[in-house]
This record gives structure tokens, sequence and C-alpha cells, in this order.
């Protein structure tokens, strides 16, 4: 019966299921269960902070790897 | 009672005793003796090796001190997961939310994937020496890892695990071979000082001693395997002594590798481990044979553990049966996890041209994306006291985990830039 399916039709239901699945966890995990304390959200806004700072140094990296003619240099 | 008995009968009472505390330790000891040997993994290998033939013996104090940082690290997974029931990514997603699950879950198997590319590349190097081909090594390691899952059970997987740690001896005699000056290695190596004054390469080797003594995946691994054995908060104190006992034996390993480089190596820049194995035949073709086979040993144990790591993780998080003890038809998606990330690991370092370089230094760049994270999340999830009620970080733990987190953080991220930015520290 599988074999009827076109291929396309069953990428396109496989990834659906897939997505509907992360939708689920999502909905299941939308809230944070541990107690929000002062000390929590402070670690939470340092470390949202620190990946930024990362993510500028990445950037940062990748635009001089650009300027550079593609030369990683590391 | 025991002072009623004879002599003889109480010191068989004795002996009886104690194989029976063997016997139970066995029995529930694993993840924290696997976990930490399997920490030298092949990155950790060269790491030693590189700083053995960089410095001699004398940053092994400094290995030494790295003992209580490691333990007072993994032991947090151990309460963690014997009192939820739940490995680091699912307690993460509980916990955080789903941005903080999503961004600890995709960004692990980023780096587990990166990091079982390099434990592949030790692997094929170290049996490259012996004129065994990439492709057989890939192949084998392949299908022994595959052994050793589908058989269907955890005890099982554990034990043939524990297997491979015991090979780690085998830098004992190794370390007995090179005739080490015992008063040099006592002298130079157990008295904490800077050799030769603060330099930034001094500080580059620190660095990468701390990277790979805590690593990302190590924290997933530890409390998923826990959650897998499934141990229970009476098993917590055998949970700590074995990894009080993994921290030993880890840095013990990371001793003898130093104290093999140190002897016939010093002076010497060494970049990976494999050369340091064929340095050292130059000297001595049994030394160097067994850092070979050590190290073939060493990305083993890392890759066996790290793709379990990620399965475990993405198990947990998408609800699919992944247990060690379910069979291949009652977890097809974590069993098929493990098996595309081992071949798409192994066909990385198969491919013509692959930048492997490149890849061993950006795994540095990403983990450190990933380690502050689990880390301070470790923290804040064993202070919880409803999840975790007594079993919770005490006041003293507190500072003791967040000072070593702290340190840990700020050295790795300095690791990470200076091998984004290598100049910058010059």
């Amino acid at each position: 019966m599988d074999e009827k399916i076109p291929l396309h039709k069953r990428i396109a239901d496989f990834t659906e299921r897939r997505f509907a699945r992360i939708t689920e966890i999502n909905k299941k995990y939308a809230t944070p269960q541990i107690k929000m304390t002062p000390q929590v959200k402070l670690a939470l806004l340092i470390l949202r902070l620190y990946l930024l700072f990362l993510v500028v140094v990445l950037a940062y990296k990748f635009t001089t790897i650009v300027a550079g003619g593609g030369k990683i240099g590391i | 009672m025991e002072q009623r008995l004879g002599f003889f009968p109480n010191l068989f009472y004795k002996y009886r005793r104690f194989v029976k505390f063997i016997k139970l330790y066995l029995l529930l000891a694993g993840p924290g003796l696997i976990v930490m040997l399997a920490d030298n993994d092949a990155g950790g290998i060269t790491t030693y090796a590189a700083t053995g033939a960089k410095y001699g013996y004398e940053l092994i104090w400094f290995l030494v001190f790295l003992l209580p940082v490691a333990y007072y690290v993994q032991e947090m997974t151990v309460r963690l997961g014997a009192v939820t029931k739940r490995g680091h990514a699912e307690a993460i997603f509980y916990a955080f939310g789903s941005f903080w699950g999503w961004f600890s879950l995709l960004d692990l198997i980023l780096v587990d994937f990166l990091t079982l590319i390099t434990e592949f590349i030790g692997m094929t190097a170290a049996l490259h020496i012996f004129g065994i081909p990439p492709v057989i090594t890939i192949c084998a390691v392949i299908l022994v890892m595959g052994a050793m899952i589908l058989q269907g059970r955890y005890w099982t997987w554990e034990k043939i695990a524990f297997l491979f740690c015991a090979l780690n001896v085998i830098y004992i005699p190794a370390a007995v071979m090179v005739h080490p000056s015992i008063d040099a290695l006592i002298g130079q190596g157990f008295i904490p000082h800077i050799p030769s004054g603060p330099t930034s390469e001094l500080f580059f080797f620190l660095m990468a001693n701390i990277g790979t003594t805590i690593a990302p995946w190590m924290i997933f691994f530890q409390q998923s395997a826990v959650v897998d054995k499934g141990m229970k908060e009476k098993d917590i104190v055998w949970g700590q002594m074995d990894t009080l006992l993994g921290s030993f034996f880890t840095v013990l390993v990371a001793v003898f590798v130093i104290v093999v480089t140190g002897t016939l190596l010093k002076g010497q820049n060494i970049e990976s481990a494999a050369q340091a194995s064929i340095e050292l035949m130059k000297v001595d073709q049994y030394v160097g044979t067994l850092l070979a086979i050590g190290l073939f040993n060493a990305g083993f144990l890392g890759a066996i553990c790290i793709s379990l790591a990620s399965s475990w993780a993405f198990g947990e998080v998408f609800g699919w049966a992944h247990s060690l003890n379910q069979r291949i038809k009652e977890a097809p998606w974590f069993y098929a996890f493990y098996f595309l990330t081992l071949i798409a690991a192994g066909t990385v370092v198969l491919l013509p041209g692959a930048p492997l370089v490149l890849i061993t230094l950006f795994v540095q760049v990403i983990a450190v994306t990933l380690l502050p994270s689990a880390l301070v999340f470790l923290i804040l999830l064993l202070n919880d006291e409803e999840s975790m009620g007594k079993y919770k970080n005490t006041r003293t733990q507190n500072i003791i985990t967040w000072l070593i987190v702290i340190a840990i953080i700020i050295l790795s991220t300095l690791y990470g830039i200076s091998a984004l930015f290598p100049d910058l520290f010059k």
C-alpha cells in the first residue's frame, strides 16, 4: 500500500510528523518548572549576556575571515 | 561481636565483609568510573603528551589539583539523576523551558558530533602507526561499538566498557619502562610552582588541561547513565564513591602519560599523541607502541560515551524509548540516532581533504558555548528544593561548586578565544 504513495508525499508526511512532535515538546515545556528566585533570574540573565558576547566574538571572527579572503588563520 | 571471635574467624569475617562490599560496589559502580576514564579521550591524551613534552614533570601538581574539580562537578550529576530520574537534557527542558532546552540539546549534538570526529581522528592515527588503514579502523570500531549496545542490557554494556577502562593500565608499564627519576618526579612534579615564570604558552597549556578535565558531554552522559542504570537515592553514596575513584584514576592516567613524554621527549613541541608515539618509538619501540595502543583505547572510550550521551539526550527530549535495556525493535530511534552519528563522524574522517585540523580547533570553541550553561544549570537544579529535597546542595557545596564553575567558565572561555585568535595572548 505504501508503494502507491509518492516519495515526496511520504517525505512531507514524515517532516510534518516531526514538526508536530517539536510543537508538542514546546507546549510540554512552555513553562519553566524551577522556582524563579532572584538568583535563578540573575544566573539566566548572565548566561544570555555571555552567549550574546560569544555570538559577537564569532561574528567578528567570521567577518575577519571574509575580509581576509577566506583565510581562516587559526 | 567481632571482639568475641578469635583472630582467624575475625579475619575471615572482615574478609567476607570486604568481598561483599566489593561485590556491591561492582554492582552499583559504573557511570562515574567510565565517564572519568573516558574523559582521558584522544584529545586528553594529546594534551597530556604535549604538556609532558613541553614542561616535563613540572605541571603534574596542576593535574592533581584538578581531581577535586572533576569530582565536585560530576558528583552533582549523580544526585540529580538519582533523585529526579531525568537526564540532563530533559532536566533542562523541564526546569528552564524550551528555549534553554533546545539551545542545550542542539549545542550538545553539535559538540558531541565534532568531538566524536576527533576521537575517530585519534583512533585512526593510532592504528595507522601499525599500518592499519583508517577505513578498516573506522569500520571495526563501528562494528564493535554496535555489538556492545545491541546485546540488550545496560549492565553488560557497562561491564564491557569496564574492560576498555582497565586497558588504561597500559600507561603504567610505559611509565616504568622510561625509568623516571623519582627525586625529580617528586621535586618538580608534586610541589606547586610556575615553571620558568608565567608565559602565554604556559597559560594556554593550563587552560587546555582544564578544558580536557571537564567537558559538556560528561555531564550529560553521567546523568543519563545514572538514570538508565536505575540508581535510586540510596545508591547515591555508591555513585559518589564511584565518581571519586574515577577522578583519582583519570588524574593517575594523566600523570603517567606526562611521566612518559616528560622523561623521553622533554623540550619537544608535540602536536598530537600519535606524533608523540612515533617520536617515542624512535627512542623506545615498546613505550611508543604502548602509547599508541593507549591512544586508540582513549579514542574508543571517548567515542562510546559521547555517542551514547547524544542518543540518550535526544531520546529523553523526544520521548523515544532510550534505554540500553531495550532491544532495537523497542527503541528504534535511539539506536538509529546512535549509529547515524557514528557513521557520519567516521565518514567525515575518511573524506579526502576534510578540514580535520580545523574541526579539532572548532570543538574547543563550540564546547565553550555549551559548558557554562550546562554547569550553571547543574548548580541551579541542585538548589531546587522542590525536586531535590534533602539532596540539594549544602552551603559549603554551593561555595565550592560556584567557585569551580566560575573558574572553569573564565578559563575555558579564554581557551576558546585563544583558539579563535591565537595571537591575542602572545
